[in-house]
């Protein structure tokens, strides 16, 4: 095209030959690469072959009744007391960004004193300090009569107090985490949704806290996968959840290195688990975001099988359509 | 003479020392459009954020349709209208806000259909047939599905009208309404607003496209520090302005 006048209308050049160029060398990734192979393999050498780790002994117990039943305890407790925690964490979250400043201060000082004692202190407090405190609960009236006894002995089972010691600890993490999100939603969202005559608690619950979602699960996926591992503090309160259960074997076999083993290899099966759901969650609430998210296991799946001799292209996960008019999805 | 949609008199707002209406007194009729102009910080978009009571004003009397914002009064005593009451007054005034505002998690349809499913309890049947109704008034018929982040700014900006419209309001309000878009784009979004200023509908819009106030205005308003500077038919005031200030500013954006 030399020497031909420049014009906005000048049709595209046709590609010339593509680019052929020696890579660039990179001799220290190979130096680096080789190292950690070295030590990977030297460990994994020593883990297989000395007999102290006793994997005859962890094959044993990884599937023995009394750990597999505390492995379910982990769980129940770990959903119980999270959700207690995602509850009280909206509603501590809430209640600080009131208008009403004494329910604001309220909500602090809860946080205040959850964020500030040490959680395997308030296990110990919940089994036994609320039933040395207060042996009979009366429920009722303020100063008037008691309409319900409850003899707090019975109620306060290790259990329950590991699950209200966790749950109310973690609502004070969790609000935190959700009035973050609150504050990242733009204030124009609040005021759209009001001018349209939603009331606060509406605009609230369909438009604030579903965009603030998208700020709230990654934090909540970290705080989920640390509740799990924090549940083996109920060996505080004579659980009966997985790492109670180990060590009530290993205090009978003395047989601990093959039991840590053993909890460790659940405690990490568990939280893969819930890398799983983390992942799945935060893609349903990144729908209408423009980012492209990355295809799901399944979905590249499906795209491998059925789109041969398609356009790949043609598979949308965010399932809405396609069209020229929209600013770059891709 | 029948009761004015909007009424303003004297309305005073404050943002701590900073007075920012000093004294706004305006009437704009029913099917009446008014456009709103001004430079920046002259308190044009907070007094059209006072009128659905998104800003509360400090003194002064502001009424929409003969009610006050925001209050109730019985005798000689103004009563605090609680949120569920302030709601109920705002869901019959539409706004159009400078940054669309769209809800980013819902789809176009989703976005329209909201407010009248939720606010006025409309079966969604119903209210998805009125939706796609307006959208398609708005050129938008083929893009129900998508969501805010995949239209350009003008369809948003169309989306949001569109939205407004849904819960049947009175009064719509216009905040800047171009002032985000794209040369290019600003064009299908005031052909949509001068089709519904033909359709009788009483607009009050604050905008920068002195062009299209002097077609479609019924009455042009210069603001500046607060308070209303010049008013009047658009032609008079854009063609001989009586006020120094109004002409220093009409030659800047002419």
């Amino acid at each position: 095209m030399s020497g031909a006048p420049l014009n906005a209308l000048d049709p595209a050049t046709p590609a010339a030959d593509e680019i052929k160029a020696v890579p660039v060398r990179h001799p220290g990734r190979w130096v680096a690469s080789a190292i950690v192979v070295l030590v990977g393999v030297s460990i994994v050498n020593s883990i297989v072959t000395n007999p102290r780790f006793g994997w005859g002994h962890v094959g044993h117990y990884l599937f023995v009744g009394r750990i597999t039943g505390g492995v379910l305890v982990t769980i129940e407790l770990t959903l119980a007391a999270q959700g207690i925690g995602i509850v009280l964490g909206v509603l501590l979250a809430v209640m600080r960004l009131s208008p009403n400043p004494l329910i604001s201060w309220a909500s602090w000082i809860y946080i205040w004193f959850f964020r500030g004692t040490p959680v395997y202190v308030q296990i110990i407090f919940w089994y036994v300090g609320i039933a040395a405190l207060y042996p009979m609960i009366d429920l009722g009236v303020p100063f008037g009569p008691a309409l319900i006894h409850i003899n707090a002995n019975t109620v306060i089972t290790s259990f329950m107090a590991v699950v209200l010691a966790l749950g109310l600890n973690e609502g004070a993490y969790m609000s935190e985490i959700v009035r973050a999100g609150i504050i990242s939603v733009d204030e124009g969202q609040h005021e759209a949704a009001l001018s349209l005559g939603m009331t606060r608690l509406q605009t609230m619950r369909r438009i604030v806290l579903p965009q603030a979602m998208r700020v709230i699960i990654p934090p909540t996926g970290n705080e989920t996968i640390s509740m799990l591992k924090t549940t083996s503090l109920a060996v505080a309160a004579a659980g009966s959840e997985l790492f109670s259960q180990a060590t009530n074997i290993f205090n009978a076999t003395y047989e601990i290195i093959p039991l840590l083993i053993v909890a460790s290899i659940w405690y990490l099966a568990m939280t893969s688990v819930l890398y799983v759901g983390q992942y799945y969650l935060e893609r349903y609430f990144a729908r209408g975001s423009s980012r492209e998210l990355p295809p799901t296991p399944w979905q590249k799946i499906r795209r491998g099988v059925f789109s041969f001799g398609h356009d790949p292209v043609a598979l949308n996960p965010l399932g809405a359509p396609h069209d020229g008019g929209g600013i770059g999805l891709r | 003479m029948t009761e004015p949609m909007v009424k303003a008199e004297g309305v005073h707002k404050r943002f701590g020392r900073l007075e920012v209406l000093r004294g706004i007194s305006l009437e704009v009729a029913s099917g009446e459009v008014m456009c709103v102009i001004g430079p920046s910080g002259s308190g044009k978009s907070t007094f059209l954020r006072c009128i659905n009571h998104l800003e509360k004003i400090d003194s002064g009397r502001l009424s929409v349709d003969g009610d006050l914002v925001g209050y109730r009064q019985r005798g000689d005593r103004l009563y605090e209208l609680r949120d569920s009451e302030v709601a109920k007054r705002r869901a019959e005034i539409g706004m159009v806000f400078q940054r669309f505002n769209l809800f980013p998690h819902k789809t176009a349809l989703d976005n329209v259909i909201e407010a009248p499913c939720r606010v006025r309890s409309t079966p969604r049947r119903e209210a998805v047939a009125h939706a796609q109704e307006l959208l398609d008034r708005v050129g938008l018929a083929d893009k129900l599905a998508s969501y805010p982040a995949q239209l350009s700014g003008g369809q948003q900006q169309r989306v949001a009208i569109a939205r407004a419209l849904a819960m049947k309001p009175k009064l719509m309000l216009f905040d800047e309404p171009t002032s985000a878009l794209d040369p290019e784009l600003v064009g299908d979004v005031l052909d949509v607003m001068r089709a519904l200023a033909k359709d009788g509908m009483t607009m009050i819009v604050v905008t920068h496209e002195i062009g299209f106030a002097r077609e479609v205005a019924d009455k042009l308003v210069f603001m500046d520090e607060g308070i209303v500077v010049e008013a009047g038919a658009p032609r008079d005031v854009i063609a001989k302005p009586q006020h120094e200030r109004t002409r220093a500013f009409l030659s800047k954006v002419l």
